[in-house]
């Protein structure tokens, strides 16, 4: 996956989560917000707007999630990266226009800064509930691409990351993050020297079909000559509705399924650490895999080998390397502040024992709490 | 490696986030260590508890919330009431004097301020605005985690444009009167 830093830090500043989102954001190139203020997401909205305000862009407080999104894809189809920002329950809302935008292959970038759910749950306290409904929120066979920042600086690489994504793969992609990430202010350091993705607009090729079968096709914008039909039906490589047609449909879903899963290794991103000797492994992401490298290290100092694998994509699962992993430890930790629904999905994978650890009380899983668990389950 | 654990909490409005901003943007800038800001706050926009955790630390902080506090700032007995159990032995209790009562819960060893920072602000000021200023400056005097210097360039850096002296009068208010306690 592109979007690495190379070269020539720059002076550090310490900064909200949210607001480093924002920054990356807008060097990917993003032009183009609407949103619906909700907490713990909110200071993605307020610094997106200054910055577009300050340097040219559009930004437009809508009267709900539903217009948000909408807003977005709208916006994203006139050429300009478009973004909108939320939480779990406006993340809800926007599921339907989200089912639109995976079959219209749009590209858009939504950061979900998850809280303590379900409903409107505590607001202002972290959770990780949203983990399933960013892969299955949509109805429908749909593929997204979902990253999951654990630090400011990975608000701000992973924001990147998201736009060049979704562009490349014209698909809707997810920066799944959560209240403690968002809110949290440490050191970053606001690279500028990213490669940055832009899709392939040319006219050459029709805009909703390809000769390969994950292939992704060019996608022209409104104005610019091309006879333009955007449907949320089922439709030929052109663009025209074929409902009746069970070839069209098939080839259709199976393209957006292959240009998504195909690509697995190419998307995929993962960050190991003390795996090589490793005989007990954390599986885990965004605020939990702090507290699970916090724990790793305090098992270490008592002898225990322990190691992290940590998915910064989420979605397409790292299957192969949670599946090599597997084949090395002896046991596996997921920690998660949901009830178990990436252990879960873990033990499709690994034949090794999955130990969820669960808590769902707006507070991040401590430390000690790990590795308590690790030492009762030895 | 070092690791200090700094709470800072009181009611919303007191300026609870931007002081523990200013704290964590000494080390994490001005003396190029690294530092983590936590803020826990309820869903009312002023007077409801809010709460700053900051880490400094020569390192990469793993975790961002604290386990025990090196240095612990009460600003509402209710702050006091919910946090005191954190402090280490020998920590440093930083409170406001007309608004915490301080108890039999100290911790063996530790060292306490207390500064009536509300009055200062209103009487010697004339802005309550400034109490996080002051109670800033207070915790430049009366507590080692980082260093003055480092402090008030984190001041000017944090606070709005063209407010920069009041602040740090406000600041050097807080300042004097703990040098003043500790002489």
């Amino acid at each position: 996956m592109s979007a690495k830093p190379v070269s020539s830090p720059k002076p550090k500043v310490l900064m909200q989560g949210n607001v480093a989102a924002a920054e990356g954001a807008y060097r990917a190139g993003c032009r183009f917000f609407a949103g619906y203020p909700i907490t713990p997401s909110s200071e993605i909205m307020v610094r997106t707007g200054e910055l577009l305000k300050e340097k040219g862009g559009t930004f437009v407080q809508m009267e709900d999630e539903i217009a948000s999104i909408g807003a977005v894809i709208g916006a994203s189809w006139t050429g300009v990266k478009a973004m909108t920002a939320t939480s779990g329950p406006g993340f809800s809302l926007m599921q339907e226009c989200l089912g639109y935008a995976y079959f219209t292959e749009t590209p858009l970038v939504l950061i979900d800064v998850q809280r303590a759910g379900p409903a409107t749950g505590q607001a202002t306290h972290v959770g990780q509930g949203d983990v399933m409904q960013v892969r299955y929120g949509s109805h429908g066979d749909v593929f997204p691409i979902a990253l999951c920042p654990w630090s400011v600086q990975e608000m701000y690489d992973l924001t990147i990351a998201a736009f060049n994504l979704s562009e490349r793969y014209r698909v809707p992609t997810f920066v799944v993050a959560d209240e403690a990430v968002g809110h949290l202010r440490e050191n970053v350091v606001l690279h500028d020297d990213f490669e940055i993705f832009n899709r392939n607009r040319s006219g050459a090729g029709d805009p909703f079909g390809h000769d390969a079968p994950d292939g992704v096709p060019p996608m022209p914008a409104y104005g610019d000559g091309a006879a333009l039909l955007v449907t949320g039906s089922t439709h030929d490589s052109r663009g025209y509705r074929k409902v009746d047609d069970p070839k069209v449909h098939e080839a259709l879903v199976t393209r957006l399924m292959r240009k998504t899963m195909d690509h697995v290794e190419e998307i995929g991103d993962v960050d190991e650490y003390m795996l090589d000797d490793a005989e007990v492994a954390f599986f885990a992401y965004g605020i939990s895999a702090r507290s699970a490298l916090a724990a790793v290290n305090r098992l270490r100092a008592k002898g225990v080998r322990a190691g992290l694998l940590r998915p910064r994509v989420l979605w397409p699962f790292p299957a192969p390397q949670l599946q090599a992993l597997g084949a090395r430890v002896r046991s596996l930790f997921v920690p998660e502040l949901n009830k178990g629904m990436i252990a879960g999905v873990c033990r499709e994978y690994v034949t090794v024992p999955v130990h969820a650890i669960n808590q769902c009380n707006g507070k991040a899983l401590s430390p000690d709490k790990l590795v308590a668990f690790v030492e009762e389950h030895p | 490696m070092s690791m200090h654990e700094i709470r800072i909490c009181g009611l919303g409005g007191q300026g609870v986030i931007m002081a523990g901003m200013i704290v964590g943007k000494a080390a994490a800038i001005f003396e190029d260590r690294y530092a983590t800001l936590v803020q826990s706050f309820g869903p009312e926009a002023r007077g409801s508890e809010c709460s700053a955790q900051v880490m400094v630390a020569d390192e990469p902080i793993a975790f961002p919330y604290l386990r025990h506090t090196d240095l612990f700032v009460a600003l509402s007995q209710g702050a006091y009431e919910k946090f005191i159990h954190e402090m280490k032995e020998g920590a440093t209790l930083v409170y406001e004097s007309d608004l915490v009562t301080v108890d039999e819960r100290l911790p063996k060893g530790a060292k306490k301020f207390g500064i009536p920072g509300t009055r200062i602000a209103e009487e010697q000021l004339g802005r309550r605005i400034a109490f996080n200023m002051v109670v800033v400056g207070f915790i430049a005097a009366v507590s080692s985690v980082v260093q003055v210097e480092a402090i008030i360039k984190a001041v000017a850096d944090s606070v709005p444009p063209g407010t920069e002296a009041f602040n740090m009068k406000a600041f050097n208010m807080g300042f004097e009167y703990g040098k003043n306690l500790l002489s």
